[in-house]
Order: structure tokens, then sequence, then C-alpha cells
């Protein structure tokens, strides 16, 4: 049980976690994975494709980090380019397209970081997916599993709900990013992660999510199961509304951030 | 149209004229600066009355009330959403002592300034963000105020103009800071979606949570020469990657070549060109 902020930090990154597929394989069933941005390529830091929660059919998006060093290697680390959001933004369109409930696992600690994802546009691909995700006409429940690290994450999860694993973490910049702009010195994480209120008990209590999933037995066969349950549960309130219902309350629910420090 | 008619009063003598507007006469004792570009001394003086331009073309950054000076047509403005304030949502330690000396030196009360302009006679909302406040960073105060100034312009059928410069989110305000690039932007699309225009001009520097959001959801697209335009910080990319950067790296010239900016547009024609990209609109605005 991780108690103090930068515990949390550590149990969010530990390599033991499920991660998105294992959310895949455990909650999901006939999952077809669709790859590519149409665009310039396939980033495997996002796995994606159809699925089915329950009886209905969904459309998932998972930020994928891999367990094995060999496996981290081969997803990035979970840091997606711009053609990893390029394919959450096709994907998105298309069901939105099919009217299919869009769920994204997030896990990730940034998006990338390299000349290449500067080239081909990082920072356009992100507010794209801000753009179009603030206006697609079908439900987004976006669930942070582990790291939900600064713009990277969030460009997955503007969404109608927003919900944290009881130990994840969701936070502008990393705890030793912000150690080293204050202090010049990344070893002062710790004092870092508890300034910057990075828990899923803090972030429910700044009003940015809607609900923490506690971690009893997590990954193992009752945990998804519960999961699924709720998932279904809401999905299927959120379908009931309106697609201008639906988007009223989305813009509604960001639209109250930091807006009440004013006349 | 009429609205602005009677809303204009300056607020001090830096929205009359801006600092650009002090005379050009240089005594010994006067502050001078290198141009990175020529390596001339420059007394400040005659950067400030050159639109804080160098000989040689440099585009020194300058603040958001000299850019109003030259952006907009005298006494036009009208500010809107001053009193939205920066709060200290995670009473982040020494943030609230940080803003109160930022305001003092910055005589801003916070890192964008919103209103309504005319700009060479077409009416639209400005936005001009502040880099000597906190270098732009975005907080609920800034999220707020665009945000505002976007559902202003969608109910009045104006098109918006906005320039960027920011070093991203700001940290002191956690996620609340971050949210706001899901804010503003879902502020954007409605405009956008009203069939409004939606005009950016990136100046130097403009990167992270601003780059990824309102910043590249222009319609249109400009940047200052050489103004720095990414989402990740250069030196981080550096120290991450272990690899030499290109040449121009991150510059508005280099997001120019690689598809992201629809053109460069200098300060000296800046103005022009952009009431010119306004009146082309103007068709679109009156028939919605
Ligand atoms: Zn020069």
């Amino acid at each position: 049980m991780a108690d103090t902020a930068y515990e949390k930090v550590k149990a969010a990154r530990a390599a033991k976690r499920p991660t998105a597929s294992d959310y895949i394989r455990g909650m999901l069933t006939d999952f077809v994975e669709l790859h590519g941005d149409r665009r310039f390529a396939d980033d495997k830091a996002i796995v994606a494709g159809l699925a089915r929660l329950g009886g209905r059919s969904i459309t998932v998006i998972g930020i994928e980090k891999g367990h094995s060093a060999k496996e981290r290697v081969a997803h990035a680390f979970g840091a997606p380019n711009p053609e990893g959001y390029r394919k959450a933004l096709r994907l998105m369109k298309q069901a939105e397209k099919f009217r299919r409930p869009v769920l994204c696992l997030v896990d990730t600690s940034g998006a990338f970081c390299g000349i290449g994802a500067e080239e081909r546009g990082q920072g356009q691909a992100i507010a794209e997916c801000l753009n179009e995700l603030s206006a697609l006409k079908t439900p987004v429940i976006s669930v942070i599993i582990g790291e939900g690290g600064s713009g990277g994450a969030l460009a997955l999860s503007l969404a109608d709900e927003v919900w944290m694993l009881e130990n994840s973490i969701y936070s502008v910049i990393s705890p030793e990013g912000c150690a080293s702009i204050l202090w010049k010195d990344a070893s002062k994480a710790e004092t870092a992660a508890q300034y910057l209120r990075l828990t899923a008990q803090d972030a429910l209590e700044l009003g940015i999510i809607d609900r923490i999933i506690p971690e009893d037995g997590l990954g193992d066969d009752i945990f998804f199961t519960r999961l699924r349950a709720v998932l279904s549960g809401r999905f299927q309130a959120l379908c009931a509304a309106s697609a201008e219902e639906l988007l009223e309350r989305r813009y509604a629910r960001f639209r109250s951030i930091g807006a009440e420090n004013a006349q | 149209m009429a609205i602005l008619d009677f809303l204009f009063q300056p607020k001090n003598e830096l929205e009359e004229g801006g600092r650009s507007a002090l005379p050009a006469q240089a005594d010994e004792s006067e502050p001078e600066k290198v141009c990175p570009n020529c390596h001339k001394s420059i007394p400040l003086s005659r950067i400030w009355a050159e639109q804080n331009l160098c000989s040689c073309g440099y585009h020194f950054r300058m603040n958001a009330r000299q850019r109003l000076a030259i952006t907009a047509d005298a006494g036009t403005f009208a500010p809107l959403f001053d009193e939205v304030s920066s709060s200290d949502p995670l009473s982040f330690p020494g943030y609230r002592k940080k803003l109160e000396t930022t305001q003092v030196s910055s005589r801003e009360n916070e890192a964008v300034i919103c209103g309504t302009a005319r700009i060479e006679g077409e009416e639209c909302c400005l936005f001009i963000m502040e880099p000597y406040f906190m270098m732009g960073s975005m907080g609920s105060a800034v999220g707020e105020r665009i945000t505002r100034l976007f559902e202003y312009a969608t109910e009045r059928r104006l098109p918006v103009v906005g320039f960027t410069v920011s070093g991203g989110a700001r940290m002191q305000e956690g996620l609340v800071s971050l949210m706001q690039m899901a804010k503003t932007s879902a502020a954007v699309r409605r405009h956008s979606d009203a069939g409004l225009f939606y005009l950016t001009v990136l100046t130097d520097p403009t990167t992270g949570g601003v780059t990824a959001s309102f910043a590249m959801e222009g319609d249109i697209i400009l940047a200052e020469p050489g103004a720095v335009v990414g989402f990740a910080g250069a030196r981080v990319i550096e120290q991450t990657t272990r690899k030499a950067l290109p040449k121009g790296f991150q510059t508005a010239e280099f997001l120019l070549d690689h598809g992201f900016i629809d053109a460069i547009a200098p300060r000296r024609t800046q103005k022009k060109l952009i009431s010119q990209l306004l009146s082309m609109h103007r068709e679109a605005r009156d028939n919605g």
C-alpha cells in the first residue's frame, strides 16, 4: 500500500503493474488490434482497436509501456510519437462514425521527447486530439491506470468521465522535472511530488477526476470483472444521452476547472 | 459593429503609445543591448522605436503592451477579463509571493491581455501573451481569460487574433493548469464550429502546453522570423537523445519546412497581413 505521494509515484511506475494490454486481455473480449495513422507509421506506444466490453462493441485506445526491458523498448516506454496520437485520432473519428463508445487507458510518463517527434508536430498532434475529443459525438471514458504524464496523457483524457487507479498519478510535470526547476536538484523529487498534488486522491479533491478505482487484487480476475461492470454501467448511462447533451456536459466539465477565481 | 466606439480609454501611457513611443535619443548613460544575430550594440530606446527590430532584421522579444501598440489601431483596444486573476489552487509553496513580485516587475496582473480591437479597421477579439510574466506560462487565469475571449467572440460572431508566447503550463498550479489546455481547446472548437476565423501568430518562444493546445489550433498559423516553436524543450531533447540537434531546430523556418505553419510574418508587415486575412474572412462571418 502506497502512502506518501512519492510512494504512489513509484507504485504507478512499477514494472509489474498491469499495462494497457493486460486490461484489454483481462477485461475485454474479441479484441482486434488496428494499426497505423494512415499518415506516417504505426506507433507501438499505442495499442488500439475494437473489442467487446460485456455485450457492447467499443473502441479501445491504450498507451502501452510493456513489462520486460525488451517489451519496454519495443513500446518506446509508453511515450507516444505524433503518429501514435494520430492513430488514436483516426480511431476516435471512426468510433464517432459508428457511435461506438471509446475507452482510453492512459499510462505514460509523457509524449515522446525527440527530434523526429518535433519534426512531425508533437504539439500539433496533441492539440488536434484535444480539439477533436472536445467535440466527439460518442461517449468517452478515460482511465489513468499508471502514470498520467502531462500533455501526453491529457491528449487521451478529454473525456466524459476521467477515472484513476488508486495508486496512479496524474501531473503537469514529473516530480523530478519539478525538483530540478525549483532546486536544480532532481533528487528532491519526493518533496516535489507532495507539492504537485498528483495522487488520485488529490485529483479527486481538485475536481479533476470523477472516480477512484480501488486496487484490491490489482490485475486478477475479480479485479477486472469488477472494473468491467463499473465501465459497462457508466457506458450504458452515457450512451442513453443525446450527442448534444453529451457534448454540453463534457464542455461544462472542463469549463469549470480553474474558473472560480474570477468575479 | 459600434460596440467599440465608446469603450476605448487608455488605461495608462503604456497602452496609449507603448514603450516604443519613447524618443530615440541616446545619451551616454543609456543601456544598450547586443543583437544576438549581428552582434551590434543598440541603445534600448532605438530598439523600442523600431518595433524591437535590429537593422539586420533580428526580432527582439517584446512585451504585450508594446505589441498591442504596434498591432491595434490607436485607441481601439477595449480590454476584457482583466479582473480574472490567478489563484493558488495547490497552495504551492512560494507561488503567491512569486505572483506578487511578478505583478510588480511586469506591471501586468497575468500572462495574457485580452480585449476587442480594430486592426487597420478590421474588428476582432485579440489576445496577446506576456513573455515577462512568468514566461507566459498558462495557469488558470490565462486559461480562463482565453476561454472567455473565445466564448465572447462566438457570441458576437467575431474573429480571434492571438499572439502566443509561452514556456508552457504553469507548474505551480499543477493539474489545474494542465486542464486549461483542454478548456481552451474546447472553446476554440466551439468558435470554429460556428464558422468563425481564428488566426494565431506564434512568437518567440511558444512551447509546451500552449503549443499543444490553442497555439496550433488556428485556421491560419503565422510565426515571427526566428521564433522558437516546439513542444519539448530543445535542451531536454538534447539531454534525452544525446544527439546534436539539426540546424535551426524548432525555429519558425523549421516549422514552415515541416508543414506546421502557414507563413512567416515579419513584424514590419504583420499588421497589414493580419488585417488582410481578417477582411478576407468577413464574408464567412456575415453569412453565419
Ligand atoms: Zn542585428
